[in-house]
C-alpha cells in the first residue's frame, strides 16, 4: 500500500517538524560560532523552539483525532498529553543542560542538537500506530541519546556508560524487532488497525506467531523502561552519563517507551492480557520483581546518581502497576493513572537531578551524599527546601506529586480487583521512604565535613529549572485536577 | 457572632502555615524577631479558637462550622471541614498548648531558630487539619502532613541519638499510614460500586455496606495506623526514643496532641466505618490496652531518666483511653476523651518541667538530683501539683477521666470480662502513683547532695507564664467537667448509638439493657445538677 502524504498530514504534526527544524538549526548555526562563544545561546535557541512546539501542541489539544501518513501515525489527545509532557521535560533538561555544561566546561552546541533530535523520536513514539513508525521513532529517540551519554567524553565513565547503553540497547532493539517480525509474519500487515481487525477477525490464536512476536516486543519494552531482570544496565548507565543526561533518561525517555508501549498494549495487544499465558501474568511477576529489588538495592546506595538509577527502576515498577490496571475502555483510570504518574515522576525526578547539578561543581560533582551532602540543607537553605520537596514527593508523601501518582495507581489497581499488587506496592513505598529520608538525615542533621563544604552552584538556567520543578511537584499534588481532566481525555482519545 | 458564615476551622488551619511562611521570610539572624512573632501568631490562633467553644451547639451530634468545597471532582475528593463534640475539645487543645510551647522553646533552641519555629508552625497546620477533616482524603493528607515537621523537629534539634528515633518514629508511622491507605481506596471503591460514583466524604463512606470478612482486614488497616500512633503496646517502642530525643517543644506537642490523633482516629474513623469489626477487635483492644497500662507503668518505674519515665507514663496513660475506647459506652468514651485532654496538659506539663531542669543542669538522670525543693520550691510547688494530677488526685482533672474510663468499662457490656479488664487496669492508677511519687521523692526531697544543684535558680517568669496556665486548667478541669463532658454527650452518644444499631442489624447482636449512664455528679454522691 503505498503511502500518500498530504499537506494536511504535515499540519498534524506541525510541533514535531518545528522541534526537528531546530535539531538540524541549531548544530548548523553553531559551525559558524567563535569557538570562544558561549554557547549558552544554542541553549536558549533550543529553548525557543521547544516553546513554540509546546504552544503549537497546547493548540492542537481539543482536536478529534486523526490518522496521519497512511496509517503511520495517530494524531489524538494522547500523542498531544506525551508530546507536552517530553517537550516540557526537555525544556527543563535543556535550562539544566546550560548550566551544567558552562560548569563542566563542555558546552557544545551538538548537545541541543542531538537532545531535539531525540526529542523528536520520542514524539513520534507517542503517536506511532504503525509497527515499523515505533520502531523508526525508537531508533530516532535511542541513537541521539546513546552519544549524549558519552558526551563528557574525557570521564572513562561516561564513555562506559555510553557503550554500556549502546550495546544493551541493540540487543534490545533486537528483541523488538524480532517480535516486530512475527506479528509481520502473522498477519502480513504492521499498522496497528491492521493487527487489530486480523485479532477481530481470527483471535489472538488464529496465528501461533502471534503471542510470540508479542511476548518479544514485552521484552524489549522490558529494557526499555528497565523493568527487572532487563534492567541490568540502567545503574551504571544512569551513573555514568552526565547528570542533564541522566534525568532526561530517567523521565522523557521512560515515558516515551511507555507511551508507545501503552498505545501497543491498550489497543492491538489487549485482547492478550489474560488469554494463556497473556502479558498480565508476566508483567505481574516483572512489577512485584521491578519495584522490590529497585527499592532493596536502592537502600544501599551512597552515591545519589546511583539511588536515583535504583529509585527510577522501582518507579518503573509502581508504573507497572498501573500499566496492569489498564482495561480496554474509555473511561480507563489504569492508563489515566499511569499518565498521569509519568508527568509526577517527571517533574519530582528532573527537580532531584537539578538539585544535584546544583550542588556539584566542575570535576567535583557533589554526589556522595555520606561525604557531600552533610550540612548542605543550611549550607543552602532553599536548595535544601527543593531537594526536602522532591524526597518526600519520590518517598509518595502528601501533598505532593508523587503522593497523588501513587494514589491514583493504587486506587485503579485496587478498582481492578489488584489489591494484592497495590499491597505489595505500598510495602515498596514504605521501603522507599529509608532511602529518601537518608539524604534529608545527611542534609539536614549530620554537621557538614571538614574541607567537604562545597557553596552551592549559582547558575540561573539550572535554579529556574529547580524552581519550576517544585512548583510542578506541588501543583501536582495540591491541585492535580486539571492534569488529571487531561489524562483521562488523553485516554478517551485512544478510543 | 455568626461563626456560619465565616470559614471559622479554614481559618484557623491555614493561619499557622501562613505564620510559618513568614517565619520562612525572615533574616535567619533574628531570633528575637521570630521568636516573639510566633508566639503572637500562636496566641492570635489561640484567641480566634475560642469563639468556637462559646458558639458550639452542644445539643447535636452533627458536624458543626461545617465547610465543603470542590476540591479534586475528578476523584471525588472534596475539602470537607466540620467539627462535633469528640473534636472540639482536641482542637482546642492544640490552639492552646502550642503557643505555651513556642513560649517554652525561647531560650531551649539554640540554632536554626528559624526553622524551628517554622516547623511548630507548620505542624500546629497538620494536627488542626488532621482533627477537623471530615474528608478521608483531606485527612490522609494531613496526617502525613504531621510528620514532616516532627521529623525535623525531632531529627534536628533532639539530643544525641536523635536521627535514630527520628527515623524511626518516621516509618513506624509510615508503616500504619500505608496500609490505611490501601484499606482507604478499598473503601473507596466498594461505596462507589454501591452507589455509583467515586467520594471521599467520611459521612457517605460510613454508609456503605461491608462483609465482615472485609470490614476486618480494613479495620486491621486502620487499627494498625492509629495503634502505631497512640502508641498501644506492642507498637509503642518508637515511642520512649521519640520523647527522649525530642526537643522539650516537640515531646510536649508529641505527647499533648500528636498521640491523640491515634485514639481520635479510632473514634473517628476506624469504628464507625467498620462497626462489626471493632465489635470482634474490642476485647483484643481491651486487651492491649490493659498490657499497656501495666506494662508502661511498671517500665516508667525502673527508669533512670525523668524524660523516659514520662515517656511510658505515657503509654500507661493511653492505655486507659484505648480502654475506655474499647468499653464502647457513652461514659467509658466521654472519659476517654477526658483522658486525652487531661493527659495532653499534664502530660505536656511534666515534659515542660523536665525540660526546665534539663536546661539547667543539661542532665535528665534521677540520681543526678534530690533535695530540689529546697532550691527551687516553685518548682517543686507546680511539679507536686502536676504529678497529682497525673496520678488522678480528685480535685484535679486526671481523676475524672480515669474515673469515668473505670466506671464504664466496668459495666461495659461491649466487653467480655469487661470487670476483670477494669481491676487489672485500676492496679495501673496504683502502680501510677509508686512511679510518679517515687520519682518526684527521689528528685525533689532529701537532703541537695549534688554540688551543682546548689544555685539552680527557681522558676523565671516565662517559665510561669507558660506553665501557669496549664495549673488552673489542670484544677479547672478537675472541679467542673461538666462544663466540658456536656458539650460531648450528643455526639459520643451518636457514636455509641450508631455503633450498636449497625452492630445489632449485621450480627443480630442483643444490647442487655445497660443502666443509663450516671453523670459524675450522681457517682459522687453530689447533687451537682447545675446543667
Amino acid at each position: 500500500m503505498p503511502i500518500v502524504f498530504t499537506p494536511a498530514d504535515l499540519m498534524h504534526v506541525l510541533p514535531w517538524i518545528v522541534v526537528v527544524a531546530f535539531a538540524i538549526a541549531v548544530p548548523v548555526l553553531d559551525v559558524f560560532a567563535h569557538a570562544e562563544t558561549n554557547r549558552a545561546y544554542a541553549g536558549y535557541l533550543a529553548l525557543v523552539g521547544i516553546g513554540a512546539a509546546f504552544a503549537l501542541t497546547l493548540w492542537q489539544w481539543g482536536a478529534p483525532p486523526t490518522s496521519a501518513f497512511g496509517g503511520m501515525l495517530r494524531v489524538d489527545a494522547f500523542g498531544l498529553f506525551f508530546n507536552a509532557l517530553l517537550l516540557a521535560a526537555a525544556g527543563v533538561t535543556v535550562l539544566l543542560g546550560i548550566g551544567f555544561f558552562h560548569e563542566h566546561g563542555l558546552h557544545r552546541g551538538e548537545f541541543y542538537g542531538l537532545l531535539l533530535m531525540a526529542l523528536s523520536g520520542m514524539m513520534l513514539m507517542g503517536m506511532a500506530s504503525d509497527l515499523l513508525a515505533f520502531f523508526v521513532a525508537l531508533e530516532l529517540m535511542s541513537i541521539p541519546i546513546y552519544v549524549l551519554a558519552a558526551f563528557q567524553r574525557h570521564l572513562n565513565q561516561s564513555v562506559e556508560a555510553a557503550l554500556k547503553y549502546f550495546l544493551m540497547g541493540a540487543f534490545s532493539t533486537a528483541f523488538l524487532l524480532f517480535g516486530i517480525a512475527f506479528v509481520y509474519g502473522a498477519v502480513g500487515a504492521t499498522g496497528y488497525d491492521a493487527v487489530m481487525q486480523f485479532i477481530a477477525a481470527k483471535g489472538v490464536t488464529g496465528s501461533a506467531f502471534l503471542p510470540l512476536g508479542m511476548i518479544f516486543i514485552l521484552i524489549g519494552f522490558a529494557f526499555k523502561v528497565a523493568a527487572v531482570p532487563f534492567h541490568m544496565w540502567t545503574p551504571d548507565v544512569y551513573e555514568g552519563a552526565p547528570t542533564v543526561v541522566t534525568g532526561f533518561m530517567a523521565t522523557a525517555v521512560k515515558a516515551a517507551a511507555f507511551a508507545a508501549f501503552l498505545r501497543l498494549f491498550i489497543t492491538v495487544f489487549y485482547d492478550m492480557k489474560l488469554v494463556g499465558f497473556g502479558w498480565f501474568h508476566i508483567l505481574w511477576v516483572l512489577a512485584v520483581a521491578t519495584m522490590t529489588l529497585g527499592n532493596l538495592t536502592a537502600l544501599m546506595q551512597d552515591n545519589i546518581k546511583r539511588m536515583l538509577a535504583y529509585s527510577s527502576i522501582a518507579h518503573a515498577g509502581y508504573l507497572l502497576v498501573g500499566f496492569l490496571s489498564i482495561t480496554r475502555s474509555p473511561d480507563n483510570n489504569g492508563a489515566a493513572s499511569l499518565l498521569f504518574y509519568l508527568v509526577a515522576y517527571a517533574a519530582m525526578n528532573l527537580g532531584a537531578f537539578g538539585v544535584v547539578i546544583l550542588a556539584g561543581r566542575r570535576d567535583k560533582e557533589n554526589l556522595l551524599v555520606s561525604k557531600g551532602w552533610a550540612g548542605f540543607g543550611f549550607r543552602a537553605p532553599a536548595l535544601g527546601v527543593a531537594m526536602t520537596i522532591f524526597m518526600l514527593s519520590l518517598a509518595g508523601v502528601p501533598p505532593t506529586a508523587g503522593f497523588m501518582g501513587k494514589f491514583y495507581v493504587f486506587k485503579s489497581a485496587i478498582d481492578q480487583g489488584l489489591v494484592l499488587i497495590a499491597v505489595i506496592g505500598v510495602i515498596n513505598s514504605l521501603l522507599s521512604v529509608y532511602y529518601y529520608l537518608r539524604i534529608l538525615v545527611f542534609m539536614y542533621m549530620k554537621p557538614a565535613e571538614e574541607g567537604a563544604e562545597l557553596a552551592p552552584l549559582r547558575s540561573m538556567p539550572v535554579q529556574v529549572a529547580v524552581v519550576i520543578a517544585v512548583v510542578a511537584t506541588l501543583q501536582l499534588g495540591l491541585l492535580p485536577s486539571s492534569f488529571l481532566v487531561a489524562a483521562q481525555t488523553a485516554v478517551r482519545s485512544l478510543f | 457572632m455568626d461563626l456560619q458564615a465565616i470559614p471559622i476551622l479554614s481559618l484557623l488551619t491555614f493561619l499557622p502555615l501562613l505564620g510559618a511562611l513568614l517565619v520562612a521570610l525572615m533574616p535567619s539572624k533574628e531570633f528575637g524577631m521570630i521568636k516573639v512573632f510566633a508566639v503572637a501568631w500562636s496566641a492570635l490562633v489561640f484567641v480566634l479558637s475560642l469563639p468556637l467553644l462559646a458558639a458550639f451547639e452542644p445539643g447535636t451530634a452533627a458536624m458543626q462550622f461545617t465547610e465543603m468545597q470542590d476540591w479534586i471532582p475528578e476523584l471525588g475528593i472534596g475539602y470537607r471541614v466540620g467539627v462535633d463534640g469528640i473534636s472540639l475539645l482536641l482542637v482546642m487543645l492544640t490552639t492552646f498548648l502550642t503557643p505555651l510551647v513556642i513560649l517554652s522553646a525561647f531560650s531551649a533552641v539554640e540554632k536554626g531558630m528559624k526553622g524551628f519555629m517554622f516547623s511548630l508552625l507548620f505542624l500546629e497546620t497538620g494536627m488542626l487539619g488532621t482533627l477537623v477533616a471530615t474528608d478521608i482524603f483531606l485527612f490522609y493528607v494531613f496526617w502525613e502532613l504531621m510528620l514532616i515537621p516532627m521529623y525535623f523537629l525531632i531529627g534536628i534539634w533532639g539530643g544525641a541519638n536523635r536521627i535514630y528515633a527520628a527515623v524511626k518514629f518516621f516509618i513506624y508511622t509510615m508503616v500504619g499510614s500505608l496500609f490505611m491507605l490501601v484499606a482507604l481506596l478499598y473503601l473507596y471503591m466498594v461505596h462507589a460500586g454501591q452507589f455509583g460514583g467515586y467520594t471521599t466524604d467520611l459521612l457517605a463512606l460510613a454508609k456503605t455496606a461491608l462483609p465482615v470478612q472485609a470490614q476486618i482486614l480494613m479495620f486491621a488497616a486502620f487499627a494498625l495506623a492509629f495503634a502505631i500512633k497512640v502508641p498501644m503496646f506492642p507498637f509503642h517502642t518508637w515511642l520512649p526514643d521519640a520523647h527522649t530525643e525530642a526537643p522539650t517543644a516537640g515531646s510536649v506537642i508529641l505527647a499533648g496532641v500528636l498521640l491523640k490523633m491515634g485514639t481520635y482516629g479510632f473514634l473517628r474513623f476506624a469504628i464507625p466505618l467498620f462497626p462489626v469489626a471493632a465489635y470482634y477487635a474490642l476485647p483484643y483492644i481491651a486487651g492491649l490496652a490493659v498490657i499497656g497500662i501495666i506494662y508502661g507503668a511498671l517500665v516508667a518505674m525502673v527508669q533512670k531518666d525523668v524524660k523516659r519515665l514520662v515517656a511510658y507514663s505515657s503509654v500507661s496513660h493511653l492505655g486507659f483511653c484505648m480502654l475506655g475506647i474499647a468499653a464502647m459506652n457513652v461514659q467509658a468514651i466521654e472519659g476517654s476523651i477526658y483522658q486525652m485532654l487531661n493527659h495532653g496538659i499534664s502530660t505536656g506539663a511534666l515534659f515542660l518541667l523536665v525540660g526546665v531542669i534539663y536546661e539547667r543542669r543539661h542532665t535528665r538522670l534521677i540520681s543526678e538530683f534530690g533535695g530540689l525543693s529546697a532550691v527551687m520550691p516553685a518548682f517543686a510547688t507546680v511539679f507536686m501539683i502536676t504529678t497529682l494530677s497525673s496520678i488522678g488526685l480528685p480535685g484535679l482533672n486526671g481523676f475524672v477521666g480515669e474515673f469515668l474510663i473505670l466506671v464504664g468499662s466496668f459495666k461495659s457490656m461491649a466487653l467480655p470480662y469487661a470487670k476483670i479488664f477494669t481491676v487489672l487496669a485500676s492496679t495501673g492508677i496504683l502502680l501510677g502513683a509508686v512511679y510518679m511519687l517515687w520519682m518526684f521523692q527521689r528528685v525533689m526531697f532529701g537532703p541537695v547532695t549534688n554540688e551543682k544543684n546548689k544555685d539552680l535558680k527557681d522558676l523565671n517568669l516565662r517559665e510561669f507564664v507558660v506553665l501557669i496556665p496549664l495549673v488552673l486548667l489542670m484544677f479547672f478541669m478537675g472541679l467542673f467537667p461538666n462544663y466540658f463532658l456536656r458539650k460531648m454527650d450528643a455526639s459520643v452518644e451518636n457514636l455509641v448509638s450508631v455503633y450498636r444499631a449497625k452492630v445489632t442489624a449485621q450480627l443480630a447482636v442483643e444490647w442487655p439493657d445497660e443502666a443509663k449512664p450516671l453523670t459524675l455528679s450522681e457517682l459522687l454522691g453530689t447533687s451537682d445538677d447545675a446543667d
